[in-house]
């Protein structure tokens, strides 16, 4: 891919459009103290599960307890949330929502529409935060392959807990650290040693809250760990229904051993009211391979931090992102990938579509550690304002101490391109059509690079309809 | 080809126009005539391509005069997609590259359209699949294009053919080419100019914009018009090519000069 090395702005917006919009107050004041201790008030204990896990968690939920007293909640005044207020969720009460009673035939279709065809028989599904063995089905799990939750797993993967789960270094900040505090049923994908998974693993987190005053919190964690050599995908959809509010609060660690390759598509499609924090950490071994697609069209305010630690050598790094917004919603993309050993890779392609006055924000880190030479990255941002009021910030930020490396970076904001139009409307195709056809296009580079075709198609059509006049 | 009594398909009446509030064309005349292939050469700066932009209707140009008449029609009252689907084909210098769209599925609407418009029913993956095989033996193309993005990573000659390709689909009344030669080699070249002569026939025109003379000497114009500052200041048979190239546009300068 060429990758301009220069940073470059189209049709730039005029400035009050570009910075004035948000005011960089947080509208409301947190209590970051009370706001923790309600929501870990709600932990309640994982059922089924060993004494030895249980008392394991038990002291990684105390231990992140612990940290979050001296953590604040963050606000538009912290370098990092200077563009997403969410301050709004501390106006909130929350409650966990009791198991629903009995199956529920919606529920189980909403369900059954989001599972890939490629994922039936290797999907768990989590339902208001708990983990639905009766909705899950690993039947078809690749022989060898561990997959299921800390309450199915039982022991026999401790000792892997404890030097993987919540051992993360970037897995310690305000929103992470209170997952871990309210740590629940864990989904666990483990694959062994040279073990090659052909088909994806779906893990689907659906928010379906039933709650009169109260707001849904859910803590969805993710571990997923490719020994090594292993190869496997893994597609982590979470999805809800409009017009209802409640709170994600997710955390994904990710280990790859030496040459082991991980695809890792994540699909956030929550419903419009509700607030989506995911925290993604990844540490990558030598000659290890990390493919990242993440994509967001739901949620009223999400935020996605992803980070990617090069742990040794000849490590390769390949993420693609996608947001497309509407309304008033904000999109937010803090990405950071520490290149420490020489001889990484990085490529890295983030897209944003805002439309009426959503808001899309990328900051895409770049750290070159003194002894991570030959590095050679590359990073592009390409944004899309489709209207006037909406708004897109977008910063990479390079810190490179290395002095014989290859770092690319671009960035671009822009509206549809009339000359692009203009090629279109010569060949007989009217102008709006036209507009439809580029932002479907823009789109579709981003997910033309996920390896699952029926999500590359649901996707697509979600795309297609939202550019229909 | 010159034909007896055919229709005039393009008169243009003392055309100015503008672009960025410079004064680009400055009273310019044409008239093309149904079955006729016309050049305008002329060098760099003289409005050959505001011209044929205009002709498609680029938003960014204004006209500031004149009149444009296509088949008994004002064309200037039309919209670009309009004047594409009545048959008015602009064959880009710098075709566009539109990455996240298949060629085929690009094809496909703009030809849809035009079926649209002429009020026929509009044709399914399959049936188009049939109709542009053969389209594609007429620029020598590989089906193959069809599944990649539009103009992307095409090299320059793909990138013409690609033009030629669409111009066979649409089927223009009048085809306008525009530098169409730039960047070419020869073989290329000669694809491209076997398209467009394949393509002519008594009821079509076409008007070729160019630098040079060698395109010319594939694709054989009944008429040349030279253009300088903005205007037709002389115009020719197929032999005025070949004094161009010998004794280059600035002699017409100064014969200009001189007639002053």
């Amino acid at each position: 891919m060429a990758i301009q090395v220069s940073e470059q702005l189209e049709n730039q917006i005029p400035d009050q459009e570009f910075k004035g919009a948000v005011s960089n107050r947080s509208r409301l004041a947190v209590d970051s103290k009370q706001f923790s201790s309600q929501i870990v008030g709600l932990k309640s204990d994982i059922p089924n599960i060993d004494r030895d896990t249980h008392q394991f968690v038990g002291e990684l939920s105390q231990l992140a307890s612990d940290r979050l007293s001296s953590l604040s909640f963050p606000t538009t005044k912290d370098e990092e949330w200077k563009y997403t207020d969410v301050s709004t969720l501390g106006s909130l009460t929350f409650a966990n929502q009791e198991a629903i009673a009995s199956r529920n035939a919606s529920i189980e279709a909403l369900i059954a529409r989001n599972i890939a065809p490629e994922s039936l028989g290797n999907c768990l599904v989590f339902v208001n935060g708990k983990y639905r063995r009766d909705l899950s089905d690993i039947n078809d799990a690749a022989e060898g392959l561990v997959i299921g939750t800390l309450s199915t797993l039982g022991d026999r993967i401790l000792p892997k807990l404890r030097s993987h789960l919540a051992q993360h270094p970037d897995t310690n900040d305000y929103f992470a650290s209170l997952n871990t505090a309210c740590m629940g049923d864990v989904a666990i994908i483990l694959a062994p040693k040279d073990l090659v998974v052909e088909n994806p693993i779906q893990l689907l987190f659906i928010s379906v809250p039933q709650l009169e005053n109260e707001t849904l919190i859910t803590h969805p964690r993710c571990l997923v760990i490719a020994e090594t050599h292993s190869d496997l995908t893994f597609l982590q959809t979470f999805i809800g229904e409009d017009n209802q509010a409640y709170f994600t609060n997710s955390v994904t660690e990710i280990w790859l051993a030496e040459g082991a390759q991980v695809n890792h598509t994540k699909v956030q499609w929550q419903g419009d009211q509700s607030v989506h924090i995911n925290t993604t950490a990844i540490a990558q071994a030598r000659n290890s391979v990390y493919k990242n697609q993440s994509i967001s069209f739901g949620a009223k305010i999400s935020r996605h931090n992803l980070i990617v630690q090069q742990m040794a050598a000849q490590t390769e790094t390949s993420l693609t992102g996608l947001a497309f917004t509407d309304g008033e919603q904000i999109a937010d993309t803090h990405s950071c990938i520490a290149h420490n050993y020489p001889h990484g890779s990085s490529k890295q392609l983030h897209k944003c579509i805002a439309n009426g006055r959503s808001h899309t924000v990328f900051n895409g880190k770049i750290q070159v550690a003194k002894l991570a030479q030959q590095t050679d990255s590359a990073q592009l941002s390409r944004n899309l304002l489709l209207s006037g009021k909406a708004r897109v910030d977008t910063k990479p930020q390079l810190e490179i101490f290395a002095d014989n490396v290859k770092c690319a970076h671009g960035a671009t904001v822009s509206q549809l391109d009339a000359e692009e139009i203009f090629y279109l409307q010569s060949r007989a195709i009217d102008p709006e059509s036209a507009a439809n056809l580029l932002t479907y296009a823009f789109a579709a580079e981003a997910i033309s690079q996920i390896p699952i075709v029926s999500v590359q198609r649901s996707l697509s059509s979600f795309v297609l309809e939202k550019t229909k006049s | 080809m010159i034909v007896e009594n055919s229709e005039v398909i393009l008169s243009v009446k003392d055309l100015t126009a503008e672009v960025d509030g410079v004064q680009i064309l400055k009273g310019l005349d044409l008239e093309i005539k149904s079955g006729e292939v016309h050049a305008i050469m002329g060098p760099n700066g003289s409005g050959k391509s505001t011209f044929s932009k205009i002709l498609a209707g680029h938003p960014a140009y204004t006209v500031t005069g004149g009149e444009i008449w296509y088949k008994g029609k004002n064309l200037l009252d039309l919209e670009p997609e309009i004047r594409s689907r009545e048959g008015i084909f602009l064959a880009f210098q710098y075709p566009l590259e539109i990455p996240g769209v298949t060629n085929s599925d690009f094809l496909r609407l703009s030809y849809n359209n035009l079926r649209k418009h002429k009020g026929l029913e509009e044709l399914d993956i399959i049936d188009f699949d049939d109709f542009i095989q053969e389209k594609l033996e007429i620029v020598e193309m590989n089906p193959s294009f069809l599944s990649r993005s539009v103009n992307e990573g095409f090299s320059g000659g793909e990138k013409k053919r690609n033009e030629i390709l669409q111009m066979a689909i649409l089927d223009p009344t009048l085809a306008i080419l525009d530098e169409t030669d730039s960047g070419l080699d020869i073989d290329a070249l000669r694809i491209v100019a076997g398209g467009v002569n394949k393509l002519s026939t008594p009821d079509n025109s076409s008007l070729v914009i160019t630098h040079y003379q060698r395109l010319l000497n594939y694709i054989i114009p009944d008429f040349i018009h030279v253009m300088e500052n903005g205007k037709i200041i002389l115009t020719g048979g197929k032999d005025l090519a070949l004094e161009l190239e010998e004794k280059g546009y600035d002699w017409l300068k100064e014969e200009e000069a001189v007639l002053a």
